[in-house]
């Protein structure tokens, strides 16, 4: 199979997402789309899958223009793609997602369960993509949920499979294992499109590159030969820097101490079990862990937002166990929230509302019950300027900026006020390379002021960058400790840890 | 960390504000007044269908716009039914910016209403001065403790306040029933439930009486205005408001600012129960003289239309407000002039809240009053 895709031109409006965009991939090959967030990497793959018609140019399969009506068509003429957000019904077994919507059937229309899991097994021992058809998809790890999105495709006789982002949910090994289904899918012949802002990947992964900029390819690159520098400048539009600037260590004081904390889900299932940190002054302490065991938890409770079952928190030589988010706010704790779309700002606020979100109340801004705007407004602009938040006028609603730029309204609003520990959850998700330096910048800049700075994130490389010791969370527990003074983090330690492997050093 | 800025150029260009944008214009003014036209065409569709004649479907539209805002006479009834609605709407519109859907302005209205009359017979010593501003303080106070019932539920049970709110309704009905037969509030020698008059010295005074005693207009229409003053001093200048909205447009981010929820819910769902309330008491004090059973004829349901018209902004609620106080004084004359029932300005009132709700449905309607779409909304 051999997908063309030439000139396409896709606007909305007056914006333009994709201009003359031309590439091409074909069968047993792995092509690399590498591009930063709103590059209109998405929306060029939303085209290619029938979701959006393109404005201009045209799409050719073996030598055939063809013209999707809508997503059917698309995936008719073999063209399959795993989103970046799984879409998978929780409560339904991995046989029942793959069939959805192209459910077997037999005599009477009755569901032919049966054929669709002997499939289901067969896709998965021709490409490696070894699933149990019976298990119900909410009791699997994120990796092997992927590879029912992949077998989903391939049950709809995808020889185009588009993947958007897929190492984003996954650890170092998963990622290694991934790679090697990847392999394994280019072997047997199918046309791969691996879609990512990650450079060591794609160098790893694909076959050609080919490079997004602002809607436009700007360039392609052997992965062979490439050097990440040049990958970097080409996909950002201007040189970066790699390295996080940090001088050396100087930590101080302890200011934040949890001691045996205890806290739990909803379902009282224990999310957070028995764990014990402390962040001195002047240091940043990294907090690694797969998605999902406990560190989202650890932080709300750290934040006011969960009450733990057990165990105290300190900060300053205080207890701040059961104090309210607010009392932390005002004793100086900032919080970078780990969802800035669903907790960190208000979409439909203005720039200067979102800086005030939590520090209305505050006397600089306030008189009796009355806030005074001319105040915020002139604030908003001053941290704006300085943070580097691109907007025309505070006067935007914070949901027409960029992610990148909200991101950076909430890292302004946070730091731009007294605080003495910043607790930053996945501060640079989906974050363009530009915005996650200048962020990483910053946090770098809070520890230099003698800040205690707390950061949890998915992405190991972020914590690998920025700590000073990583503490690694596996199943609501500290599994391990690494510390910076030895020269270089062991990242195939670290990684084991974070899948719970033996070797990891517990910590007390 | 600390950041101490100043005020530098850059900074400056960013406090310019951007002029009023187009898609704001288009939603706030050009949805509305073309759901008015096509609910009126859709209405002289519907008297087509039920066999009314042109020339009397012409008749009748002209006695609605007389009969609103027609004469010194229409016009003061338009004012008069506008006042309860746009107050009980002010209340609904402050729910909805807080997140609440709070149906039950209804049972607030009339739970407020004979608090209101029940002060004001009982105290009839007292002087105007003090009566009746007395008066329309415990319509507000009952309301707002009536309507705190189920932000309560809430905020302590997760209740959700559509349900607790109908259900306050109904149980205000037969409570009002039950109210207006005690000895001590039902008229004597009656045996209907109809409650003693409100004594003069209570009464919200009429404002033309002395142009035409037929002139209803009360001086609720001040109390009226300073509410939706208020409203919008306290939605979008205190630091109360600011919670109610950042609640209301995502509660998450908002616990995450530190606000509290529950305080939120209840002091809200309290602050729309004091307005309804008083809408309660000033059609009691100013329009009927004594409560009946039922005596808010719905007023609390049309409220919801009138704050949704008005796109919840206390500007926007006067605005819809008048317009259905217009519709309703208009219809009565609509009734008398032409002989259609009273029951097309209910219609209307529904389509125009229906177009209201589905703008793309007006968009498709009138694609030349709208700007090309496409741009921003629609960016994956």
């Amino acid at each position: 199979m051999q997908v063309e895709l030439k000139g396409i031109t896709k606007r909305f409006g007056p914006v333009v997402a994709n201009r003359d965009v031309t590439l091409s991939v074909k069968g047993g090959e792995v092509l690399g789309l590498l591009g930063e967030n709103g590059a209109g990497k998405s929306t060029l793959m939303n085209v290619l899958c029938g979701l959006y018609a393109q404005d201009e140019g045209e799409i050719i399969i073996d030598g055939d223009p063809v013209s999707f009506g809508g997503p059917g068509a698309a995936i008719a003429a073999g063209i399959g793609m795993v989103h970046q957000h799984f879409m998978l019904v929780p409560v339904f077994t991995v046989a029942e997602n793959v069939v959805l919507g192209v459910e077997p059937t037999g005599r009477l229309d009755r569901l032919d369960l049966a054929s669709a899991r002997a499939k289901v097994t067969e896709i998965g021992e021709k490409y490696g993509l070894h699933v149990d058809p019976d298990e119900v998809i909410e009791n699997l790890p994120v990796g092997v949920q992927q590879r029912v999105e992949i077998i989903k495709v391939l049950f709809r006789s995808a020889d185009l499979v588009i993947l958007d982002e897929p190492t984003a949910v996954l650890t170092p090994q998963e990622v290694e294992e991934f790679f090697g289904i990847v392999r394994s899918l280019r072997d047997a012949g199918k046309a791969i499109i691996f879609i990512t802002h990650k450079l060591g990947e794609i160098t790893e992964i694909a076959d050609r590159i080919s490079v997004l900029r602002a809607g436009e390819i700007v360039g392609e690159a052997d992965p062979k030969t490439a050097r990440l520098e040049d990958l970097a400048q080409m996909m950002v539009g201007r040189p970066v820097s790699f390295d996080v600037d940090k001088p050396p260590l100087e930590a101080g004081a302890p200011i934040l101490a949890v001691q045996d904390l205890v806290v739990l889900r909803e379902d009282d299932a224990v999310a957070v079990d028995r764990v014990s940190l402390t962040v001195r002054s002047g240091e940043i302490v990294g907090l690694a862990g797969v998605q999902g065991n406990g560190q989202t938890e650890l932080i709300e409770a750290l934040t006011g937002l969960r009450m733990p079952a057990a165990g105290t928190i300190t900060y300053q030589g205080a207890d701040i166990t059961r104090a309210t988010v607010r009392v932390r706010h005002r004793m100086g704790i900032a919080h970078i929230p780990e969802d800035r779309q669903r907790s960190g700002m208000i979409g439909a606020f203005t720039v200067a509302e979102n800086m005030v979100l939590d520090t209305y109340y505050d006397d600089r801004f306030s008189r009796g019950p009355q806030i005074i705007w001319p105040k915020v407004h002139e604030q908003a602009a001053i941290s704006a300027t300085e943070f580097d938040v691109r907007t025309p006028s505070v006067f935007l609603r914070a949901g027409h900026l960029s992610g990148g730029n909200q991101q950076k309204l909430v890292v302004a609003r946070e730091l731009s006020r007294e605080t003495k520990l910043v607790i930053a959850a996945q501060p640079t998700r989906g974050l363009d390379v530009g915005s996650v330096e200048y962020i990483h910048r910053r946090l770098v800049e809070a520890r230099q002021e003698g800040d205690g700075v707390l950061i949890m994130s998915s992405e190991l490389d972020e914590i690998l960058a920025l700590s000073d010791r990583i503490l690694v969370m596996f199943k609501g527990r500290i599994v391990a400790e690494f510390d910076a003074t030895a020269a270089a983090f062991d990242k195939s330690a670290i990684g084991l840890a974070m899948a719970g492997g033996a070797g990891a050093e517990v910590a007390a | 960390m600390t950041t101490q800025g100043t005020l530098d150029a850059a900074s400056r260009a960013l406090l310019k504000r951007a002029a009023p944008g187009r898609a704001a214009f288009e939603d706030l003014v050009v949805v509305p007044v073309f759901a008015v036209i096509v609910a009126l065409v859709l209405g002289a569709l519907t008297m087509l269908a039920t066999d009314v004649d042109l020339p009397t479907i012409g008749r009748s539209y002209v006695a609605l716009l007389v009969g609103a805002v027609g004469s010194l006479n229409a016009i003061s009834e338009t004012l008069t039914a506008a006042i309860p609605l746009v107050l009980a709407g002010l209340g609904l519109a402050l729910g909805f910016r807080a997140g609440l859907f709070n149906i039950g302005a209804e049972g607030q209205l009339l739970m407020g209403g004979i608090a209101a009359v029940i002060v004001g017979f009982s105290l009839p010593g007292l002087p105007f001065a003090l009566l009746m501003p007395l008066c329309l303080l415990a319509g507000a106070l009952v309301g707002a403790l009536y309507a705190s019932i189920a932000g309560w539920l809430r905020a302590a049970t997760g209740a959700h306040e559509v349900i607790s709110t109908i259900m306050l309704n109904l149980i205000s009905y037969r409570l009002l029933d039950y109210i207006l037969r005690l000895p001590t509030v039902q008229l004597s020698g009656r045996a209907d439930p109809i409650s003693k008059p409100v004594p003069l010295n209570a009464a919200l005074p009429r404002l033309l009486d002395w142009i035409d005693p037929n002139l209803r207009l009360h001086a609720g229409v001040f109390l009226m205005l300073a509410a939706v003053a208020v409203v919008y001093w306290l939605l979008f200048r205190t630091k109360l408001g600011f919670e109610f909205r950042a609640s209301g447009e995502n509660p998450d981010a908002a616990r995450y600012a530190g606000i509290r929820a529950g305080w939120v819910i209840v002091l809200a769902m309290a602050i729309a129960g004091a307005l309804a309330g008083l809408a309660g008491a000033s059609q009691v004090l100013g329009v009927l003289g004594r409560a009946t059973p039922g005596f808010s004829a719905g007023i609390g349901f049309d409220a919801i239309a009138v704050a949704l018209l008005g796109r919840s902004h206390p500007v926007g609620v006067l605005l819809a407000g008048l317009l259905f106080g217009a519709l309703e004084a208009g219809g009565r004359q609509m009734q008398v002039d032409a002989g259609v029932s009273i029951d097309l300005i209910g219609i209307i009132q529904a389509l125009i809240i229906v177009f209201i709700a589905a703008p793309l449905l007006v968009r498709a309607i009138f694609p030349w009053g709208f700007r090309r779409h496409g741009s921003e909304e629609n960016r994956p």
